[in-house]
């Protein structure tokens, strides 16, 4: 034993008879996780929001959430002597009189946009794959939640400066609020203490940004990692691959040195982004005034879609017993996302419902092998991203020399018409997709060499896959539909009503599929 | 027999169905008579102090306009049915419009936009003479008296164009999107005289901002501040353009995301 391990040892054992970690650490340390590229995009949102804590704490030693009216005096000089808020002078004094809070504000920022990035595409990989399934299903209810605190912690974060953007998004919330019915208004004051703006909105919501919701999610990113390390991490299907294991590599060394190297390219892009790109340049919108917009008026990608659905609303409102209900914000600010957001917390319950799937599920599937699931996320996506465009629909009349009235007649009827067939697209796409991996797994490899036999016949080459590849191919499961009776005991026809019937017609629908070839079918062509 | 006996007569028919147009055609044809004299009497009296150069590039200036514009404003710059009339617009909508090519439009798209002149500066003078000698309206702004560099204030015009122009052309002036496919247009390199011009003119879906909404010296802080904004250095790295968070949330997409999954591929490939 050299004298350095001797040190060590002795370090190690000083901590282990004051902790008992020793135990604790050799029996995690060495636990094993898959590899794969699309596993990481969870980490980048988690790395994305450690960068978002460092830089933002950076941020509050000059920020000044505020109202009071001050007169500018910085160094930024079109705005010298202009009127402003304490919050929006402060942002300027971070921008330009603070040594690298330029930088620093805007790695928060562009950090703040990866992470919501990340966020999503972890999403998709989870839907796609089946991840969310038993006995995953709170680790998705989590999940979701995140993505809306992260929508939320956004949208504050984007208002805090009170430049006029921020301010005129503060405004269509307001406007949001008073949408619902009967207590709107009463909500609006009380969250901006009287009439818009007030002069105590910025400070409420500098708490909630910096205090309440970070906190929140350092408690929803525990719980997150600890359902991921008690259940052990999903796996893509594979030879050696079961429900009862997980092939990868142990934490210590090989995951450690990943992640942590990980960690710091996460950073280095949220570097690199704030030191090369301009984002939210304040000092150009100017201080927010309720008088006053500015032409393509945008929210943050992550609420564009938001933004999109409201644009694309018509004008329609209800006046009763002296109330007013404007279904034109009422209908897409509140029930559509409700509904959607709704529908996609539900979907584990939803799906399990369908096919009458219980079990426990820890080897996720190709997208290609669940047509139905692959073809409903495809649909919500196409929906998501016409709402994007019409959400930038100003920004694109412009660039592209379009109509502002062309991109809304377009959304408003592409958002019923767009979705539904990308759905039959995307089912056809995934049925495609398994036939040519039935040929694949019959026929072998087409090499493309054509050779000639003894009888003077050409043939094409076919090469025969390797067993991990056609293991890989075939291994995943033959879905049923649901055998649910048609008449019940006593002949009565249409069991279970309604509910019954859509149970019946969805469950088919979920089961649809190419089936895989069995070893007799394999048998069978070999002897050709 | 009472004097008021012809007044009897006659308001006897004062309900009667054609007096309320008759009456209106009198004095319509009253007032285009005294009107007509009055403008008539106008030229004469200045057409002793109008110098000949003056009255040839007026008539230089018709000739080009029957030519190029009459077509589409009609043989008098009466107006027709797809272009409005140019009696009383002035030589400074003159100027603004051809001298920034809008004018003669390339199509009849939803709205003309700027190109190279069709027009060289004698001749654009000469049909803004015309159009002036139609009517009275504003005139050419002499770049002389444009002394936005002295008399401005670039924040108070960063205050005014906020409040008047950043609705449409965007917060740094960038031009923005309008109703059926017309847009305003970018100010960045835009000529003082030519924003000045608009601002008196209103071309196109631009109101006209008279000397009462916006005073002559403001109207010099707002070019200012719409140069000083084209100056300005992009303070935060590339600008993308200055068009708010869409272009933004485009770089994080395709650039952050795809940067991000490209390292994560090779990582998890490396164990191999």
């Amino acid at each position: 034993m050299s004298k350095q391990e001797k040190v060590l040892g002795s370090v190690a054992n000083y901590v282990d008879e004051r902790t008992g970690a020793a135990k604790w650490m050799k029996k995690n340390l060495t636990k094993v996780f898959p590899d794969h590229w699309s596993f990481m995009l969870g980490e980048v949102a988690l790395y994305s929001f450690v960068i978002l804590l460092l830089t933002g704490t950076f941020l509050t030693f000059w920020f000044d959430p505020s109202q009071n009216e001050v007169v500018y005096n910085g160094s930024y000089e079109p705005l010298k002597d202009v009127e402003m808020t304490a919050a929006y002078a402060s942002t300027l004094h971070i921008s330009f009189d603070v040594r690298g809070g330029l930088l620093m504000r805007q790695i928060h920022h562009w950090s703040a946009l990866i992470f919501m990035v990340a966020i999503v595409a972890h999403l998709l990989r989870v839907f796609f794959t089946g991840a969310f399934r038993k006995p995953r299903e709170f680790n998705w209810l989590i999940g979701v939640g995140l993505l809306t605190l992260g929508i939320v912690e956004g949208f504050l974060g984007y208002s805090l400066p009170d430049d006029l953007l921020s301010g005129t998004g503060i405004r269509i919330a307001e406007a949001i609020i008073q949408a619902i019915p009967v207590v709107g208004s009463y909500l609006a004051f009380f969250a901006f203490g009287g009439a818009f703006p007030g002069h105590v909105f910025i400070s409420r919501i500098y708490t909630v940004h910096v205090l309440l919701l970070p906190g929140i999610f350092l408690a929803l990113i525990t719980i997150h990692l600890m359902l991921v390390w008690y259940q052990k991490h999903t796996q893509y299907p594979g030879p050696g691959r079961t429900e009862k294991n997980v092939v990868g590599y142990p934490l210590m060394p090989v995951y450690m040195a990943k992640a942590g190297g990980f960690f710091f390219i996460v950073f280095g892009v949220c570097a690199f982004l704030g030191a090369v790109a301009s984002i939210n340049p304040i000092w150009l919108y100017g201080p927010y005034t309720p008088g006053q917009i500015s032409a393509g008026s945008q929210p943050d990608w992550y609420m564009g879609w938001l933004d999109g659905l409201v644009r694309a609303a018509p004008p329609i409102e209800t006046h009763a017993f002296g109330h007013t209900i404007s279904w034109n914000i009422l209908i897409p600010g509140l029930i559509i996302p409700g509904i959607l957001f709704t529908g996609m917390a539900l979907y584990p319950f939803i799906e399990s419902w369908m096919t009458g799937d219980k079990r426990e599920h820890h080897l996720l599937e190709r997208p290609r092998n669940n047509p139905n699931r692959t073809a409903i996320g495809a649909m919500s996506l196409a929906f998501m991203l016409v709402c994007l465009v019409n959400g930038g629909n100003d920004i694109i009349a412009t660039q592209f020399n379009l109509t502002i009235n062309g991109i809304m007649w377009f959304t408003r009827i592409g958002l019923f018409v767009i979705p539904p067939i990308v759905f039959v697209i995307t089912k056809r796409l995934c049925l495609s997709l398994q036939r040519a991996d039935r040929d694949l797994v019959l026929h072998g490899r087409e090499t493309g060499r054509l050779v000639m036999t003894a009888e003077g016949e050409f043939v094409e080459v076919h090469e025969p896959l390797s067993a991990e590849k056609i293991y890989t191919l075939t291994q995943h499961e033959q879905n049923a539909p649901l055998a649910l009776p048609d008449v019940d005991a006593n002949g009565v026809r249409g069991v279970g009503g309604m509910k019954g019937k859509l149970r019946k017609r969805a469950s088919i629908a979920a089961a649809e599929q190419v089936p895989s070839p069995t070893l007799t079918e394999a048998k069978e062509i070999e002897h050709h | 027999m009472t004097p008021s006996n012809g007044i009897k007569k006659l308001s006897r028919y004062r309900r009667h169905r054609w007096a309320a147009p008759s009456l209106m055609v009198v004095a319509l044809l009253s007032v285009g008579t005294t009107f007509s004299i009055a403008s008539e009497a106008t030229p004469d009296a200045t057409s002793t102090t109008m110098n000949t150069s003056q009255s040839v590039q007026i008539a230089e200036g018709k000739q080009l306009f029957l030519k190029g514009c009459s077509s589409c404003h009609g043989l008098n710059a009466e107006g027709g049915s797809i272009a409005p009339s140019l009696i009383g617009v002035g030589a400074a909508s003159v100027d603004f419009q051809v001298g920034t090519g809008r004018m003669p439009m390339a199509d009849m798209s939803q709205q003309a936009m700027r190109k190279k002149p069709l027009y060289n500066e004698a001749q654009t003078a000469a049909l803004a003479a015309y159009v002036a000698s139609l009517a009275p309206g504003p005139a050419i702004v002499d770049e002389a008296s444009l002394t936005w560099e002295r008399d401005g204030s670039t924040s108070a015009g960063g205050t005014l164009f906020r409040n008047n122009c950043a609705m449409c052309h965007n917060f740094s002036g960038q031009g923005g999107a309008l109703t059926q496919g017309k847009y305003a247009p970018t100010l960045m390199g835009v000529e003082a005289k030519y924003i000045y011009e608009a601002m008196i003119t209103g071309p196109q879906s631009m109101p006209k901002f008279s000397d009462k909404t916006i005073t002559p010296a403001e109207k010099l802080s707002i070019i200012k501040w719409v140069k000083a904004a084209q100056t300005e250095p992009n303070l935060g790295g590339a600008s993308l353009g200055r068009v708010g968070p869409v272009t933004e949330g485009l770089l994080a997409w395709t650039f952050g995301l795809g940067i991000l999954i490209g390292v994560a591929v090779w990582l998890a490939s490396k164990a191999r």
